[in-house]
């Protein structure tokens, strides 16, 4: 059973959107405007309606509608214009559109109508120039119940327990300490009412999070900073961190401020004092050491599925074969361009290779050596919206992790200075008292579950459209997706989306 | 294991405020004069912080302002906003981009690598530098240690002619005399530049700079003055008039010289080594799509060290000119056919603009490269060229201060130094010599675009 949406409104006064809307003196109170607009953007107010959602209105494709307030006002009273500050929000990557789309999901639970481009970003390339080619001619029409998004993760053949997940994702590991703790367990809460996962990241976790531990992943990073017997036995997959694509090849830091009592308690450390996750780990040094690695928590835990996060080299296929070989259930190729934490900026933009690149080659590796169907690959690092997964899939992952979206669903508007004195301002990747006051853990929990209800809805259409009746048969159909740069509408029989 | 090598930082002031991507808007008509005001809350202080620079005019918020909309989104009567800067957009043109020139603005100030949260945010790939990607190794050595602490990766460069075997007589004796060598501790030397206001403060910030560096300037013989004697050990005069012009005190001091490619330039080079037999010559030469058979004739007739300048966007002379980095390719393969490639030192210039320019131009092929354009940078230019229509500088670079000018070279110098180490550090490479036509530790735009995204949406 997936959970519902639910209405959750941004927690700022005024949330941001494409357009502004303005009421002038003019205005008589008439309240026309607030009866016209179906989507809620006036509150009544006592001298004139107050706008109280801008970022709910259509905008200028509005004036062909009858309810068009700027044209019914009697006073000429209503402007609409485009938010100057819109076009300073986020990046090529996360484009304003991408955000102001994720924060609509997140809050309604829809897909956007206010003419935002919730499919692709405006990086130029990759994602972003990938489209699908659906059938002209449609098949027969099939029930939204009967299109299944679940996979299962533990395609070995082994005799360890098979852990099914209703959709194709589960979330990423963000520790405690560079995430808030409302952060941290609004991600686990959410994967748990979601019946998926969500990965610790490194560093343990605080006690808080115990009640959820069906949902949780434990991950073991070079730091082994709390990786425990315990908390390695009461988890259903544990997952090795050998690189992760924020900042591939290079080890991690956790400045000393960040160190607080808590965190040093649960990492077995000194208050205060900088720690530094070393890369790579110490203990591996050849294939056969990975081996070792993964059959020390098979050992560990008997019903585990071993899953390894490794970063996107020129020869990630070789890596994900020795992964296979070494026993690992699930592989998971971290793309250079996602990650949430601090990294060197040249790290994040030129070392190793985009998501995009790697799961097709390693797919193609794979299925030619004839293991594709004993593993699980799972895509990450760059995955923005129910688009980028689809795309993935297509390319030959069987689902996907997130991280940045479930922050953006908190209202994350990257701004990139997670780490500049007290943390994240808006109160998500901190440890500050007050700012991690900023939000509430049920409003975090269900943005994150409505933005995903929405993804899935998405990818269901998507799957419709292409005459699927599982997600399962769109792995690596490179036959269903075509780049921009490459192929033309004339070339193909489908009908390329643009 | 010699020393470490470690270029000393500080924090070297901004003489003037910086030019940001965003400025915030504020009125006050409407104000409701909240006790609680959202600049008052402000997480940075911007508001608490704010002043103005009496010189320029010009407001400190912007500067200091981190762009998390808390007050956008805050003031009930929407009072603030904030919008794009067009003087942030009008900075440089299309390859010395806003992004590029305030990243080295910033390694300059602070003399810290730039490091932020949440991922990459920048286009897919692009053209020249951008449509190539660094190795990673999952897990080889070194480790973190290599960059932060006790194992060492070395950036030392060495400039000269290399023999490729010693030979020894009958006694045991050596019997050749291995050409003279100029080791460098990071592979960069600092170029003329190809504009610039006048003065002398920015020619001496340079040398000062190289000296703290422990690397070379290179400076014209014609601008060469006795006040800067005292940098010999670390200038490479570039002779642009007559050999014999040149104070033979001087000449026997100098280490390098570069030479412009001339017919007679191995001729000139051997008359050179005559009176100064420590000396290494390097021959300067435009960038052009004849670059590789002319660099083969020369490696094969005796030359040294070749500079190969690109202009200013990194392009060869030619009327459809090759990028920097696939020249170098094409000239780096021809010497390895032609067996002679390990004898000649190859050094790059033109359009080197960040640190990843460094480590991608020498993995196609560079032993070392030429940096210009970035040490004005460092003295806060900001690359609108009124200088070469001879009009006065916005930010006073006529009359700069050498050692401040210095400090902000040696900052952004350290900034490259340690992203270099970062991408050494990735790929598990120790020494960046090892690094150089390493290009299966590299991945290219067009190979993969190719292998990849053109096969796909076709059926079988």
């Amino acid at each position: 059973m997936l959970p519902e949406v639910k209405k959750i409104p941004s927690r700022f006064r005024n949330a941001l959107g494409k357009y502004r809307v303005t009421i002038t003196k003019e205005c008589n109170n008439c309240g026309i405007c607030l009866k016209l607009c179906p989507y809620g953007v006036y509150k009544a107010g006592s001298k004139k309606p107050r706008v109280a959602a801008e970022h709910l209105c259509l905008g200028f494709p509005c004036s062909a509608n009858e309810f068009y307030c700027v044209n019914k006002c009697p006073e000429k009273a209503i402007q609409l214009r485009l938010n100057p500050a819109f076009e300073i929000l986020g990046d090529r990557r996360w484009s304003p559109d991408l955000l102001a789309s994720t924060w609509h999901m997140a809050e309604t639970g829809e897909i956007p109508y206010q003419g935002l481009n919730y499919k692709t970003g405006d990086s130029g390339g990759g994602f972003d120039k990938l489209r699908f080619i659906f059938p002209r001619e449609k098949g027969p029409e099939i029930p939204d119940e009967e299109v299944s998004t679940a996979i299962e993760l533990n395609r070995s053949g082994d005799s360890r327990p098979g852990v099914r997940i209703p959709v194709p994702f589960y979330l990423g590991g963000m520790s405690f300490g560079s995430v808030s703790i409302v952060t941290m367990l609004s991600r686990v809460k959410a994967a748990a009412a979601l019946n998926t996962f969500c990965c610790t990241g490194e560093g343990g976790y605080p006690e808080e999070l115990i009640p959820y531990v069906d949902h949780m992943i434990t991950q073991v990073a070079t730091g082994l900073f709390g990786v425990s017997e315990e908390s390695l036995k009461r988890v259903r997959i544990v997952e090795f961190k050998y690189a992760q694509g924020a900042k591939p090849g290079l080890g991690g830091h956790l400045l000393g401020d960040k160190v607080t009592p808590r965190v040093a308690r649960m990492r077995e450390a000194v208050a205060g004092s900088a720690l530094f996750s070393p890369f790579p780990f110490h203990s591996v040094y050849s294939v056969e050491d990975h081996k070792k690695h993964v059959d020390w928590i098979k050992q560990t835990n008997s019903r585990a599925l071993v899953s390894v996060k490794v970063s996107t080299p020129t020869d990630v296929d070789m890596v994900a074969v020795g992964s296979y070989y070494a026993g690992a259930h699930i592989i998971q190729l971290d793309g250079s361009y996602g990650g949430t934490g601090a990294a060197p900026d040249i790290a994040k933009k030129n070392i190793a290779m985009p998501i995009e690149y790697a799961v097709p080659k390693v797919h193609k590796f794979l299925s030619e050596e004839g293991i594709r169907d004993k593993i699980t690959i799972i895509a990450s690092g760059g995955i923005r919206s129910a688009y980028d997964m689809a795309k993935a899939i297509a390319l030959g992952a069987n689902g996907v992790c997130l991280g940045t979206a479930d922050l953006v669903a908190l209202e994350c508007i990257r701004c990139h200075h997670c780490e500049s004195g007290r943390g994240c301002a808006r109160g998500i990747a901190t440890t500050d008292e007050q700012l991690t006051n900023l939000m509430e853990l049920e409003w975090a929990t269900q943005r994150i579950i409505n933005m995903y209800l929405t993804w899935r809805r998405q990818l269901v259409s998507i799957l419709k459209r292409l005459g699927m009746k599982s997600v399962t048969e769109l792995v690596g159909r490179f036959d269903v997706i075509g780049h921009l740069d490459y192929i033309k509408q004339e070339e193909i029989e489908g009908e390329l989306e643009l | 294991m010699p020393a470490k090598y470690h270029i000393h930082t500080a924090q070297a002031a901004n003489r003037f405020q910086l030019i940001t991507r965003s400025g915030v808007i504020a009125w006050e008509e409407g104000c409701l004069k909240c006790p609680s005001c959202v600049k008052k809350a402000c997480v940075y202080k911007v508001y608490e912080k704010r002043g103005i620079d009496s010189r320029q005019m010009l407001e400190s918020l912007d500067s200091v302002c981190k762009d998390c909309f808390r007050c956008v989104q805050g003031c009930p009567k929407q009072l603030i906003q904030k919008g794009f800067n067009p003087s942030y957009k009008a900075l440089g043109d299309h390859y010395w981009t806003p992004e590029i020139i305030s990243g080295l603005w910033y390694q300059a100030e602070a003399g810290r690598i730039p490091v932020s949260g949440g991922g990459y945010g920048g286009a897919f790939s692009g053209p020249g530098f951008d449509a190539m990607w660094t190795d990673m190794s999952e897990i080889v050595r070194p480790t973190r240690d290599g960059i932060h602490g006790r194992e060492y990766i070395s950036t030392t460069t060495d400039i000269g002619r290399k023999l490729m075997a010693l030979e020894f007589d009958e006694t045991g004796a050596l019997s050749v005399t291995p050409p003279p060598v100029v080791e460098i501790p990071l592979p960069l030397l600092l170029d003329m530049l190809p504009w610039s206001p006048p003065g002398m403060g920015i020619k001496l910030a340079i040398l000062e700079g190289a000296k703290s560096l422990g690397t070379f300037a290179i400076i014209r013989q014609s601008d060469f003055t006795p006040a800067m004697k005292e940098y010999l050990s670390n200038i490479a005069l570039y002779i642009d008039g007559q050999v014999s012009d040149i104070e033979p005190s001087v000449l026997s001091a100098l280490r390098l010289i570069e030479l412009p490619y001339s017919k007679e330039v191995i001729a000139a080079q051997n008359t050179l080594k005559i009176t100064n037999s420590g000396l290494v010559t390097i021959i300067r030469m435009d960038l052009s799509p004849d670059s590789a058979e002319e660099v083969v004739r020369l490696t094969k007739e005796g030359a040294e060290a070749i500079h190969l300048v690109a202009d200013e966007y990194g392009l060869e002379k030619s009327d459809r000119p090759l990028f920097i980095k696939e020249r170098t390719r094409d000239i780096h393969l021809r010497l390895v056919e032609a067996g002679v490639r390990d004898q000649i030192t190859l050094i790059s210039g033109g359009g080197i603009a960040m640190a990843e320019h460094v480590a991608k131009q020498i993995i196609c092929g560079s032993d070392l490269l030429s940096v210009d354009i970035p040490l004005l940078i460092a003295m806060e230019c900001r690359v609108c060229r009124r200088c070469k229509e001879g009009i006065a500088c916005p930010v006073e670079l006529e009359g700069v201060d050498p050692v401040w000018g210095a400090s902000r070279i040696r900052n952004l110098m350290a900034g490259w130094h340690n992203q270099l180490l970062e991408i050494l550090g990735a790929m598990g490479i120790r020494e960046v010599k090892r690094l150089r036509g390493e290009m299966g530790r590299a991945m290219f735009f067009e190979d993969l675009e190719k292998d990849i995204f053109a096969t796909l949406g076709r059926r079988g």
